[in-house]
């Protein structure tokens, strides 16, 4: 057991800030929020998963991926295969020239179902396939850059071309991807509606269920060794090397882990939006999933999930209000966060309310006094 | 694939869309020549590098307009003013750019790019304000109309021969700025060791923001000549950006020899798949060939030997 005590794993703060999050998606939102605003909270909340991730990877490991929207495509297209698949069984698709396959690929004069598809016929692979596809994914491009030493910018842009090719691949090969409109008309899984209001409430649930399960890994994997050695790292990469830790093996697994977050939060998108397309793969996509990141705060993993609503439910309130001026806002976001905000809105709570909120839960719970040994001085971005 | 055509035709086709490739591997260069310098140079990532081009296209578009309604007499060399007032154009917002933002964040690279996407919103929305949603186009003056046949089965379009020749002359001039004038050694001074460059008595601030004016300027004149080939929207310079990133880092990003041949030789695979294979499969496979090579080899084709 890598932790001796509770507290090592979560210190009072995390905890309060869990604790505070959890109230605000399991009970707050949910009350009041009617099922289609809800419904939208949920979506938002799949990009919070992405967001999760990349505060391992950049802001803890320092590597920024552009790349996310590539493992969050692929987890929702594996749940969207075995949906697709599901609603086009030959009964359902009778009137096709080969009944049984997907309608897109009927359309494109595709009489076979395409080996890549195949698999995807059973749940169990499928819910496999979200979480070890994208990480498997991450794993070689990750093996091939950081065993070579190669990262900051460099990592940075291979990674978005890698989504650029990603998105021209998967409208290119319409027949077997559904192309730009992507896989849309899914209906049931294992004959279970999944577009009535009920499936609704029940796959918000399950996704705030499963991001506090990947809230709570990160959490592991931030306090644990491997987390020093990430902050270390970022710091002073060749002192770690020096030291005799393999740095590249560091990065491969929390770039894997991001990655495998992503997948689940696409497959979550996919359940609650009933579609996937590649719009969500691309550069621009991708890119907003890094904002979500730093608009929360890239060190705070309850922050990127802030980040992740805050900036998804400004775009769609005032986006919506004024399509012209969302753009200028958000370009302003952006610049404002980076040059202001470094640490975003987590950073903006450390500055003004951390103090003042451990000092009232001192005096109501008693002197924490484990507090300052273990919690890593979070100093951020410093230069 | 071959069996298809004939020996003749293969020839032609090849001719072609070598040409055709030529054409891309201008537009290549220009935009990346800007890239090159910025990111090569400076290790910032300009992400709105697009939107400077495209700010050099409506410069030209401009001035098309005004030389058609003032003295439409001289309309045939609206483009040799209009060329110059892109340059100059991006090249001013780009120092503005470096002054109020930029220089911030020099020691946080990763950083640049977030800063330079949000400025390529701006500047997005702003366009789409000015211009219009629509794409414009500019009228091509009567001396760039028309083509130049070289045999009965190849024939080269003349606005391409002049891209080209703009592509040419802008690396010229890179080349002679980066490597014969004195400012050009002082820009390479900062870039090996910045504070000993500032220690022997040059303006390292200076220097950054006139090689970022320059990037801008260069992506300014390469939009001005992309209105010959094409038309602009607000959003045309995303478009490019991802292949011109690429372009840079394959030819190892210090190096203005290996941009040239990166440049080349990535427009040219593209362009002779793209006649057998379809666009979209034939930029996939090109990019794909690229990101394999630049993890078998990171440091690009050209790297440049510095010790540090």
């Amino acid at each position: 057991m890598p932790f001796n005590t509770f507290k090592e794993y979560m210190s009072r703060q995390d905890v309060l800030a869990f604790a505070v999050l959890a109230l605000l998606l399991l009970v707050v939102f949910p009350l009041s929020l009617d099922i289609l605003r809800l419904n939208q909270v949920g979506k938002f909340l799949s990009f919070a998963f992405v967001a999760v991730g990349l505060v391992l990877c950049w802001g803890y490991g320092g590597i920024l991926s552009l790349g996310q929207g590539v493992f969050y495509g692929l987890g929702g297209y594996a749940m969207a295969m075995y949906l697709k698949l599901e609603a086009s069984s030959p009964e359902n698709t009778s009137i096709q020239s080969t009944p049984g396959i997907p309608d897109f690929m009927d359309w494109n004069r595709i009489t076979e179902l395409p080996w890549f598809w195949v698999p995807f016929n059973s749940l169990t692979v499928a819910l496999i396939a979200i979480v070890v596809v994208p990480a498997v994914f991450a794993y070689l491009i990750g093996f091939a850059m950081f065993k070579r030493r190669v990262s900051g910018v460099y990592f940075a842009i291979i990674t978005q071309s890698i989504a650029a090719i990603m998105t021209i691949l998967i409208i290119g090969q319409q027949g077997l991807t559904g192309g730009v409109n992507g896989i849309t008309d899914l209906r049931t899984l294992k004959g279970w509606e999944i577009n009535t209001d009920f499936a609704s409430y029940v796959f918000y649930f399950v996704c705030v269920a499963m991001l506090f399960v990947c809230l709570f890994i990160a959490q592991f994997i931030r306090m644990s060794k491997v987390g020093k050695i990430l902050i270390a790292m970022r710091g002073q990469e060749d002192r770690v090397r020096f030291s005799g830790y393999d740095i590249a093996n560091f990065k491969i697994f929390v770039f894997c882990v991001g990655a495998a977050f992503a997948g689940i939060g696409g497959a979550m998108f996919t359940l609650q939006e009933g579609f996937m397309s590649p719009s969500f793969v691309g550069i621009v996509p991708s890119i907003e999933m890094v904002i979500f990141c730093a608009v929360g705060g890239r060190l705070s993993l309850p922050g990127a999930v802030y980040g992740a609503l805050l900036v998804n439910i400004a775009k769609t309130t005032f986006g919506e209000a004024f399509p012209q001026l969302w753009l200028f806002a958000m370009g302003l976001i952006f610049i404002g966060v980076v040059l202001a905000l470094p640490n975003g809105v987590a950073g903006v709570y450390n500055t003004f309310f951390a103090r003042p909120v451990d000092a009232l839960m001192a005096r109501v719970l008693g002197r924490d006094k484990t507090r300052n040994t273990l919690t890593v001085p979070e100093q951020g971005v410093t230069s | 694939m071959f069996s298809d055509f004939t020996t003749a035709e293969l020839g032609a086709i090849f001719a072609m869309q070598g040409f055709a490739g030529l054409i891309l591997f201008a537009v290549f260069v220009l935009m990346a020549l800007g890239l090159a310098i910025i990111f090569g140079q400076m290790k910032v990532i300009n992400m709105a590098h697009g939107e400077f081009m495209i700010l050099g296209a409506y410069v030209t578009y401009v001035t098309s307009n005004m030389f058609a309604s003032h003295i439409p007499d001289f309309f045939g060399y609206y483009f040799l003013v209009a060329i110059v007032l892109a340059f100059l154009a991006a090249g001013a917002l780009g120092a503005l750019v470096e002054w109020g933002m930029i220089r911030f964040l020099y020691k946080r690279p990763l950083d640049t790019l977030l800063a330079t996407w949000g400025l390529s919103l701006i500047l997005q929305q702003t366009y789409r304000s000015v211009f219009g949603a629509r794409e414009v186009g500019v009228v091509t003056p009567e001396w760039l109309d028309g083509s130049y046949r070289l045999t009965d089965m190849i024939e080269v379009p003349i606005n391409g021969m002049f891209v080209m020749a703009i592509a040419v002359m802008a690396t010229i001039a890179v080349a002679l700025l980066m490597y014969r004038s004195s400012w050009g050694k002082q820009v390479r001074a900062v870039v090996q060791n910045r504070p000993m460059a500032g220690a022997v008595g040059i303006n390292t601030a200076r220097v950054d923001r006139m090689t970022f004016a320059l990037g801008c300027g260069i992506a300014g004149i390469a939009g001005s000549a992309f209105t010959m080939i094409g038309s602009t929207g607000p959003t045309a310079g995303q478009a490019y950006i991802v292949d011109t990133f690429l372009v840079v880092v394959f030819g190892g990003a210090a190096s203005l020899m290996g941009t040239v041949a990166s440049a080349f030789t990535i427009s040219q695979s593209q362009s002779i798949l793209e006649f057998f294979m379809g666009g979209s499969m034939a930029k996939v496979l090109t990019l794909l060939t690229v990101v394999v090579i630049l993890m078998l080899r990171p440091q690009g084709l050209f790297t440049l030997k510095v010790r540090r």
